[in-house]
């Protein structure tokens, strides 16, 4: 046997291509970001110091507002709307159902399937001049409209439906394997006393997949800060700016308007509210876990 | 998570109003899910005169192949009119060794981690996680530059590099969580027996990662395939990926939108994650289980 200290170095050796990728591609690509954000840089990088000069101009500029906002919308739509479809599928799914395996297969199908794709088939869906609108106008009912996807007022709420309907399958799978876990005494008690199903779901059931649930928003959340896809192939960010979000606004500034600080400065700015939501988070899942544990 | 068993809910009574119910709900939902699908395949074989008409859910009447051809071989993006199929294949060429690479390397990272307890394992453990949850869009310009610097921005090896980057953290997350679960005395009877690093990873863990590597598998498969921002700003003009090439033909400024093709073009680009996720079956969900980072 060769000596400790020779065996623990063969870890280390094999270690070093993933201590290449954390120090420069994820620890360094930070820090480089950050330090960009501090500087008058335009098309190339420069190398000043002028305090948080992009950060102002960043929320003073309605583009960027505007991306927040809609943010805000997409996600609300997109997490409410998987979590509640996603909640009612898997219930309804798990009531000894004839054919639950097809079902089960035709909720989950989109979610193999890409932003790139859900978006354009949506767009086409809801073409304000072919799609929907025509569909029904030519049944008959003449005065239907149905043009949201070409209202700056409206687009982004279609936007968050098509995204729900990518993801909810994956709420469904999460949380109909927490149902598949529920204590058979429990039915049997609540039948006991006469307590409707309802109810039980809803006192009893939800509060025990909490960490299910739990699971799922993260998954979600993570989509809806990374939410740029979609609106590429959907809409776009049209009609005008109606549909900008705030990764798409990076990508424009970083390689179309070629003013990487003020990119820079967004992207900090994506990075510091993702880490002051999701640290406290992670710091309890996973690392007081392993302290209980040793 | 728990592996499924049998439905354990209320036992069904005959069929009463509840019942008809519930399969009314699932119907409808079955339906809401499946109508986009539907959509682009009755698109995909009409004529344009007759998409024109405004009748988007109807059957085509004027049945036609010609919409797939074209989406195959003659799509323009720009002035370029090759079709997606140089997206397929340039597709595959980023997606298997990328999905090789960092499945390979994840295992060796989960291995590393929680069997060897290497001095600052735990910080790699903390950069990686923290990793898979924040934006790219903080790392994209640095790594732009970093990759320029070695020549390997916009060509095939620098897309899969960054492809590796990316899939790192989720694998490493998968092989730790479930080389965890391997009972430590047989890895220090393995030890005891003369066993080296490599020696026991490639003759012990591999052997018995069997199930943890197809769902490697799959979530590289689909994820590398769905890809859209890296292949767009990493992969150069001549390795674009297909969901690039997608965007590029469908959401092209020029000429009138054959709204048939595009259809087509979209099927196809979608046809590989599907086959994955129709052969796979359970691993799918076993993958997503996995993917939802459960320590």
């Amino acid at each position: 046997m060769k000596p400790l200290r020779l065996r623990r170095l063969s870890a280390q050796v094999a270690l070093v291509p993933t201590w290449i990728i954390v120090i420069f591609a994820y620890i360094g690509t930070i820090l480089w970001t950050i330090r960009i954000s501090f500087t008058s840089s335009g098309i190339l990088p420069k190398y000043d110091f002028v305090g948080f000069k992009q950060y102002d101009r960043l929320f003073q500029s309605s583009r960027w507002t505007i991306s927040v906002e809609n943010l805000a919308i997409f996600g609300l739509i997109f997490v409410i709307g998987c979590l509640v479809l996603g909640f009612l599928m898997a219930v309804f799914l798990d009531q000894r159902i004839k054919g639950e395996g097809i079902f089960r297969t035709i909720f989950l199908y989109p979610y193999a399937m890409s932003f790139i794709v859900t978006g354009l088939v949506w767009a086409w869906i809801l073409n304000p001049t072919l799609g929907i609108q025509q569909a029904v106008q030519n049944w008959g009912w003449h005065g239907f409209t149905f043009d949201w996807l070409s209202r700056g007022d409206r687009a982004i709420y279609l936007v968050g439906f098509a995204g729900m309907w990518q993801s909810a399958g994956l709420v469904m799978a999460i949380l109909l394997a927490g149902l598949r876990g529920v204590d058979e005494d429990i039915w049997k008690a609540a039948r006991v006393d006469g307590i409707p199903p309802w109810r039980v779901y809803l006192s009893i059931v939800i509060p025990m997949l909490s960490s299910m649930f739990v699971t799922a928003v993260v998954l979600l959340a993570i989509a809806v800060v990374k939410v740029y896809d979609i609106v590429v192939a959907m809409t776009g960010g049209g009609p005008g700016i109606s549909t900008e979000v705030p990764a798409k606004f990076v990508i424009d500034y970083l390689f179309n308007r070629q003013n990487i600080a003020l990119a820079t400065a967004a992207a900090s700015v994506m990075f510091v509210a993702v880490l002051v939501v999701l640290g406290p988070w992670l710091y309890n899942q996973y690392f007081r876990q392993d302290r209980r544990a040793s | 998570m728990t592996a499924e068993t049998q439905p354990r809910g209320r036992k069904p009574r005959r069929l009463t109003a509840s019942r008809i119910g519930i399969y009314a709900f699932l119907v409808f939902a079955a339906a809401f899910f499946l109508l986009p699908f539907y959509v682009m395949i009755v698109t995909s074989f009409k004529t344009m005169p007759e998409i024109q008409q405004g009748n988007i859910f109807g059957l085509p009447t004027d049945f036609t192949l010609k919409p797939w051809s074209t989406a195959w071989a003659h799509a323009c993006t720009g002035v370029n009119c090759e079709g997606i199929r140089v997206g397929v294949l340039n597709s595959f060429e980023i997606m298997i060794p990328a999905a090789t690479l960092s499945i390979l390397l994840g295992a060796i990272n989960g291995y590393a981690l929680s069997f060897w307890r290497p001095r600052g394992g735990n910080l790699i453990f903390a950069v990686l996680l923290l990793g898979a949850f924040i934006p790219y869009q903080v790392y994209l310009y640095p790594l732009v530059r970093m990759l320029s610097k070695v020549s390997l921005y916009n060509t095939l090896p620098g897309i899969i590099t960054v492809h590796v980057i990316f899939g790192l953290p989720v694998m490493t997350l998968l092989f730790r969580n479930y080389y965890v679960a391997v009972p430590v005395d047989l890895f220090k009877a393995a030890r005891i027996d003369g066993g080296g690093f490599w020696t026991i990873f490639f003759q012990l863990m591999i052997p018995m990662s069997g199930p943890i590597l197809v769902v490697a598998a799959i979530l590289q498969v689909t994820g590398i395939w769905n890809d859209f921002l890296f292949g767009l700003i990493f992969a150069g003009r001549d390795h674009l990926p297909m969901t690039v090439e997608l965007n590029n033909i469908v959401n092209t400024t020029t000429g009138t939108k054959a709204y048939n093709v595009n259809m087509a073009a979209t099927i196809l680009t979608a046809l590989v994650p599907l086959i994955v996720y129709f052969v796979s079956g359970r691993w799918f969900v076993r993958g997503i289980a996995a993917g939802a980072v459960k320590g």
